[in-house]
């Protein structure tokens, strides 16, 4: 009998069937061409695990020529971009502690007259070692780049200080991170990185699933408003949200030592809108999506760029401007910096204060749009 | 106001992109009416019963529901009807107590556990209050989405095909129930496909490709059709209906067991085309009633001819 054998024939019919069923599915076969688009785009062009023109700022307490030379040579360099000059202490230390820039070189009182004497005068830079890769590779670099920089004014008589060991005395202070621990960078990150994982896919299908399993028809015959319907799916999930952060944030401490040094105040604020806004994002992708398929896939779509833009993989500088644009518009990038800072860094709210409005601006168009797509009616 | 109709729509239409489901539908049910609402399969019914409790905006027409304006006041309407799905649409993961609380809840009635408890009384779901809705049989859910949309004691029910898939048994507890309600005073709305409970309604309407065909009593609707039927009898008919099928003054063949139902409009052209076959030997004929089915198949046979070329459905109304 031939129906006990393989049958190319019946092959075929599942073959084609498959292929018709891939065509209809539009989102899904946009999947299989845009997914390895967008891996080629971010790998290709956006990341760089060596990142360049890292933001300087300078606290300069000598204004001899040595000292411009070497502000000069740091601008010179590849991995460095002078963009403050700083008149005092707690100006970098604040500069430092909210993120705004990566070092700081300061130039000690005296620093030219050390110099020329063969004092050997410190130079210390400070690094926001908080991820310890975005730095590495400049601070490197810092030996040669001042050496170098120096070589041009240290002719004649004072070619010999030029010569010898390194005419400066370079101290390196890796902030926030002294012993360089990945942990300590990863650890808080994953907070970020799990919420906007499963606070999207969780609230996508909670909200497809009524309308595949068609509970959504009841649901609109009866007097219940949009808003009470989204806060009322979200809810739950904000305190299933404090659990998973309760949990990582405890084996951080306990597993890994990962300090936790700021305002808790300031994390649970964090944590409060960056979860809501998560939570608005998985409840738009369940008014754009048909079926749990497609709300998956979409909360893959965003989940994506997501880690590896927003400084959770690779460091956020490292990325071209274009690509930093997009970073600043997830939600998890200000997150981590909010949780690297107030637990590394020791940020307070008013430190956390320029990346929880960008938070909360997300979360406000996102839950607009968001209402608005929501139908109150099947048509 | 209790003079006043429960329903009462003119010209409501509705399109889906280039196709119009509902064209111009217009009823008045009377209050404490069972008003049956049948029609082939695509004909517009669910869209029509949606867009009367809100959850479809009509592109045309007016109407009140209650004496709600049913665009701009569907709040309202929402608050005083109850809509049971054609598909069963609570929550299978819930128990037939929680899916009952949860809609109590929505509708924020006072003394909720007492009126979940009557409800589940009432309908005698009382000892299956902890089973999960989703192992329930069709019958069982039937009663559980009945529970659900009379609990906030609404003035009017919508019922879209509720006896759908369900035995004989249970559809005819489920009528008895619908009949004791609207001795309450509730009006009731009710789609089906199934000629019997047609018959337990006090008017019809019947509606084919968007528009409205007939409406009224069973009685006034078969007498409004004009519709006059011969019935055969015996063993060999296949012969018979195909030869009839398409004879001048012929509408309508069917076929009901060992009977032939051979219906037209007008008595003496179908007297015509039967008379070749009357002295057949085994074959006995006589003049019935057309039945509520004859009358409906017709219809449906008239109306395909005047709106939908090629659109048939598989509807057995």
């Amino acid at each position: 009998m031939s129906g006990d054998r393989f049958s190319p024939t019946r092959l075929l019919a599942m073959v084609v069937k498959e292929f018709i069923q891939m065509k209809r599915d539009r989102l899904t076969f946009a999947m299989m061409v845009g997914i390895p688009i967008i891996q080629l785009m971010l790998f290709g062009f956006a990341i760089n695990s060596d990142p360049k023109h890292l933001p300087t700022a300078i606290l300069s307490l000598d204004q001899g020529p040595f000292s411009r030379s070497v502000v000069a040579g740091l601008q010179n360099s590849a991995y460095y971009r002078v963009e403050w000059v700083a008149e005092t202490r707690a100006e970098v230390d604040a500069m430092l502690d909210r993120g705004v820039v990566q070092f700081v070189l300061t130039i000690p009182a005296g620093f030219g007259r050390d110099l020329v004497r063969g004092d050997r005068p410190v130079l210390l830079l400070e690094a926001d070692a908080a991820d310890p890769a975005a730095t590495g590779n400049a601070v490197g670099a810092l030996n040669n780049i001042v050496r170098d920089s120096l070589r041009h004014d240290l002719t004649g008589p004072l070619a010999e200080l030029a010569q010898s060991q390194p005419p400066v005395d370079l101290r390196i202070h890796r902030r926030y991170n002294p012993e360089g621990l990945t942990q300590y960078n990863i650890v808080p990150g994953l907070v970020g990185t799990i919420l906007t994982m499963t606070m999207i896919i969780m609230t996508a299908l909670a909200v497809t699933r009524e309308r595949e399993r068609g509970t959504m028809e009841n649901l609109l015959a009866m007097p219940v408003r949009p808003l009470e319907v989204m806060v009322g799916k979200l809810a739950p999930f904000i305190l299933v949200g404090a659990v998973q952060v309760t949990i990582i944030i405890g084996a951080a401490r306990l597993l890994f030592g990962v300090p936790m040094l700021g305002s808790p105040v300031a994390l649970v604020v964090g944590l409060l809108f960056f979860i809501t806004a998560n939570l608005a994002v998985g409840f738009l992708f369940s008014t754009l999506a048909r079926n749990q398929l497609q709300a998956m896939q979409m909360s893959f779509f965003f989940f994506l760029p997501s880690i590896l833009m927003s400084g959770f993989m690779f460091p956020f500088r490292g990325m071209p401007q274009w690509a930093q644009t997009i970073g600043e518009a997830l939600p998890l990038t200000h997150f981590l910096r909010i949780v690297r800072g107030v637990m590394l860094k020791g940020n307070g709210l008013p430190d956390a204060w320029p990346n929880l409005w960008p938070l909360v601006l997300f979360l406000l168009v996102v839950s607009t749009i968001a209402v608005n797509r929501y139908r109150q009616t099947l048509d | 106001m209790t003079g006043a109709p429960a329903i009462d729509v003119q010209g409501l239409t509705k399109r889906f992109g280039a196709k119009t489901v509902v064209d111009g539908f217009s009823i008045q049910v009377t209050r404490g009416q069972i008003h049956g609402f049948l029609g082939p399969n695509g004909s517009g019914k669910t869209t029509t019963i949606r867009m009367l409790c809100g959850l479809l905006v009509p592109d045309a027409g007016t109407g009140t529901c209650l004496g709600h304006d049913i665009v701009r006041e569907s709040w309202a309407i929402k608050r005083q009807v109850g809509y049971m799905t054609q598909k069963f649409s609570l929550y299978e993961d819930l128990t037939i107590g929680e899916n009952l609380d949860f809609v109590a809840r929505l509708y924020a009635l006072p003394d909720r556990k007492a009126q979940v408890k009557a409800a589940l009384d009432r309908l005698g779901l009382a000892h299956r209050r902890d089973q999960l809705a989703g192992t329930l049989s069709g019958g069982w859910k039937q009663r559980l989405a009945l529970a659900a949309c009379i609990l906030h004691g609404p003035k009017l029910l919508l019922l879209d095909e509720p006896t759908a898939g369900v035995d004989p048994k249970a559809r005819r507890e489920f009528w008895d129930e619908i009949h004791a309600l609207a001795a309450e005073g509730m009006t009731v709305l009710v789609s089906t496909h199934y000629m019997d409970e047609a018959e337990r309604c006090h008017r019809i309407a019947y509606l084919a490709y968007g528009k409205l065909l007939t409406v009224g009593s069973v009685p006034e609707v078969i007498a409004g059709a004009g519709l006059h039927s011969l019935a055969a009898e015996g063993e060999e008919l296949g012969p018979v209906r195909r030869d009839l099928e398409g004879k001048p003054g012929v509408s309508m063949v069917a076929p009901f067991g060992s009977r032939l139902h051979v219906s037209g409009p007008d008595p003496v052209l179908l007297a015509q085309a039967v008379d070749p076959w009357r002295d057949q030997p085994g074959l006995r004929w006589q003049a019935v009633e057309p039945s509520l089915e004859d009358v409906f198949i017709h219809l449906m046979h008239q109306s395909r001819d005047n709106f939908a070329p090629g659109t048939a459905t598989g509807g057995t109304a």
